[in-house]
């Protein structure tokens, strides 16, 4: 079976700074694929070359059989990726409602544009902000917002770049749940995550980074149990 | 389509707001039979700039890109009329290839210069820089078009005192056809004006104007949505610039001449303080404000030219200072604030940015 997402050898280097370089890494299809690794890995360098907002200065992107590493963000969007950023990034003088219908426009008939926004108001509990401005809406809820502006163009690989990042424990045990879910449904996701307790919650499959490299992959167990992963995190340095 | 007259990006709706509309539109139909045909046509002046307003209003206000270069298509439209209407003579032939011909060249202009400037990623402040370039380049270029050698067949360019003499736009029409000068031509630009307006506040409320909303706030946001960012904005610039092609055509035609003045620093000025004051994101705030602008510094000039740049002036500064998102919208907003507390606020104080 070939991969979803297939990223071969990929280098970029910022000056003389090597951000990252020759990781390979590959999502199958139906994977909750979490991505990890200590502060400065290049985790989200990688998610900017994977959804084009960098490009590779060296390597290859593959997605759905077609090399996509020349295309631009909004052609590899079309193609069937989607992504959260970092820093909740909605529309922040737009109301919720148009927000998500910006997103939804793109594969929504008209005529069922309404209900299909109704339907994901409720699905992220914002069905009674649905009138505010996003600007207005707490942090969780514009993490919320931004994800489900993702999955409203129905992609078939979505990229969350730390979906949990500022949630209270139980906003994230919520975010897991929808997650899986939306996997469920047939949404391969990869998630970048550094919250440990999250990632065992919801992970099929993890990729640990380090110093811009692949550091090791496997399944959650095999990582957590890999005394180098530990040493990496705990800043002891590592032997070979 | 109706239903996309209303939307989230046009703030007037609701029963009130479109009997008022039609009650200024009647006004506006009935108003030859009032007054004096010479008074008319003047007052079909300040009906001219407010094609190149809502233009503006489109790439500023609901694309986000700040266009110095308004009266940049203006001159291309309205120099390139005159020389197609001076070559062609009179008649609705010629009318109607000066017309399209010089807002089909306004257009191609900023196709080519858009392209470069939207593909080569200008942005914000740099994007006003080049466009103002252009426009004072067009002007200064055209000023030292005096020499018998500035001339395009029969029509010279004439430096700083400009063209004259081109005939104006004409219909055909029952028993010949009609020139467009004075009440003709007023009701010619009262229903120009009127469906411009409506099909933008179409276009505004459709998908394609809530991609633009949505390009203003956020390109980066927006191209990971899957939208070709570069695409509708070079359709927004391209669509607002031929408006101003549009006003360049009518004021060559209503005066019968155009000069570079009409093109330099002080008249590129203006359509931003137009839009500015009234209300950028707001298509109707734009075409009320404008044309209360334009009768106050006609009315102004009468007295001292230098009082009513002055006043313009301190107009664009005291929006800036006080109510960034323009005094039309202001108190549009103040009007509809018992009657819209349901319906989501078009806008946020997060988008006062000058």
């Amino acid at each position: 079976m070939t991969a979803l997402l297939q990223v071969g050898r990929v280098s970029k280097t910022f000056g003389g700074f090597s951000a990252v370089s020759d990781v390979d890494l590959s999502v199958e299809e139906g994977e909750i694929h979490c991505l990890i690794g200590p502060n400065g890995a290049g985790k989200s360098t990688l998610f900017k070359l994977i959804v084009g907002t960098y490009a590779p200065t060296g390597g290859h992107i593959r997605f759905r059989g077609q090399d996509v590493t020349q295309a631009k963000p909004f052609a590899r969007v079309q193609l069937g990726m989607s992504i959260k950023r970092q820093a909740p990034s909605v529309f922040k003088a737009l109301p919720v409602r148009q927000n998500l219908h910006i997103a939804l426009q793109h594969h929504t008939a008209p005529d069922r544009l309404e209900r299909e926004e109704e339907r994901l108001l409720e699905l992220l509990a914002l069905s009674a902000d649905a009138a505010k401005l996003a600007g207005q809406l707490s942090h969780g809820q514009q993490q919320w917002l931004e994800i489900g502006m993702a999955i409203a163009l129905k992609p078939t690989l979505l990229l969350l770049d730390e979906p949990t990042a500022g949630l209270s424990s139980e906003e994230t045990r919520h975010t897991g749940e929808l997650i899986k879910r939306l996997n469920a449904g047939g949404m391969t996701v990869l998630a970048v995550e550094h919250d440990m307790a999250f990632v065992r919650q919801i992970a099929t499959a993890v990729t640990v980074m380090h110093l811009g490299r692949t550091f090791a992959r496997g399944s959650v167990e095999e990582i957590v149990a890999d005394p180098s992963v530990a040493e990496i995190y705990l800043g002891v340095p590592h032997a070979g | 389509m109706l239903n996309l007259l209303n939307g989230p990006q046009t703030m007037g709706r609701g029963r009130v707001f479109w009997i008022c509309a039609a009650l200024v539109l009647a006004a506006a139909l009935v108003y030859p039979a009032f007054a004096d045909p010479y008074d008319v046509g003047n007052f079909g002046y300040f009906l001219i700039w407010i094609f190149m307003a809502l233009g503006l209003c489109v790439m500023w206000g609901l694309c986000g890109m700040l266009s110095f270069g308004q009266t940049f298509f203006f001159g291309i439209g309205g120099y390139a009329y005159g020389v197609l209407a001076i070559i062609l003579g009179n008649g609705p032939a010629a009318t109607i290839v000066g017309l399209f011909g010089a807002v089909a060249l306004a257009g191609l202009a900023a196709a080519v210069l858009g392209y470069f400037m939207i593909y080569g990623r200008i942005s914000g402040v740099f994007f006003g820089i080049v466009t103002l370039s252009f426009t004072l380049a067009l002007a200064f270029f055209l000023g030292q078009t005096a020499g018998p050698e500035w001339a395009i067949g029969r029509a010279r360019l004439n430096g700083f005192n400009g063209m004259q003499g081109m005939s104006p736009l004409s219909v055909p029409w029952f028993g010949g056809p009609v020139v467009l000068e004075e009440t003709a031509l007023y009701y010619v630009l009262v229903a120009g004006l009127t469906a411009t307006y409506l099909l933008l506040r179409v276009l505004a409320n459709s998908r394609f104007g809530n991609v633009l909303v949505a390009v203003r706030e956020d390109p980066e946001r927006a191209e990971l949505l899957g939208y070709d960012v570069r695409r509708y904005q070079l359709i927004a610039f391209v669509l607002g610039s031929a408006l101003a092609g549009v006003s360049g055509v009518l004021y060559t035609s209503w005066g019968q001449f155009i000069t570079p003045s009409s093109i330099g620093l002080p008249a590129a000025a203006m359509p931003i303080i137009w839009v500015a004051f009234s209300g950028r994101t707001d298509l109707t705030a734009t075409l009320v404000g404008t044309f209360l602008l334009l009768v106050g510094f006609q009315t102004l000039t009468i007295y001292s030219q230098e009082t009513a740049l002055v006043v313009m002036g301190a107009l664009l500064a005291a929006t800036i200072l006080f109510v960034p998102r323009g005094f039309v919208v202001g108190i549009g907003e103040l009007l509809a604030r018992p009657r819209r507390k349901r319906l989501a606020p078009a806008l946020s104080p997060d988008d006062a940015r000058p």
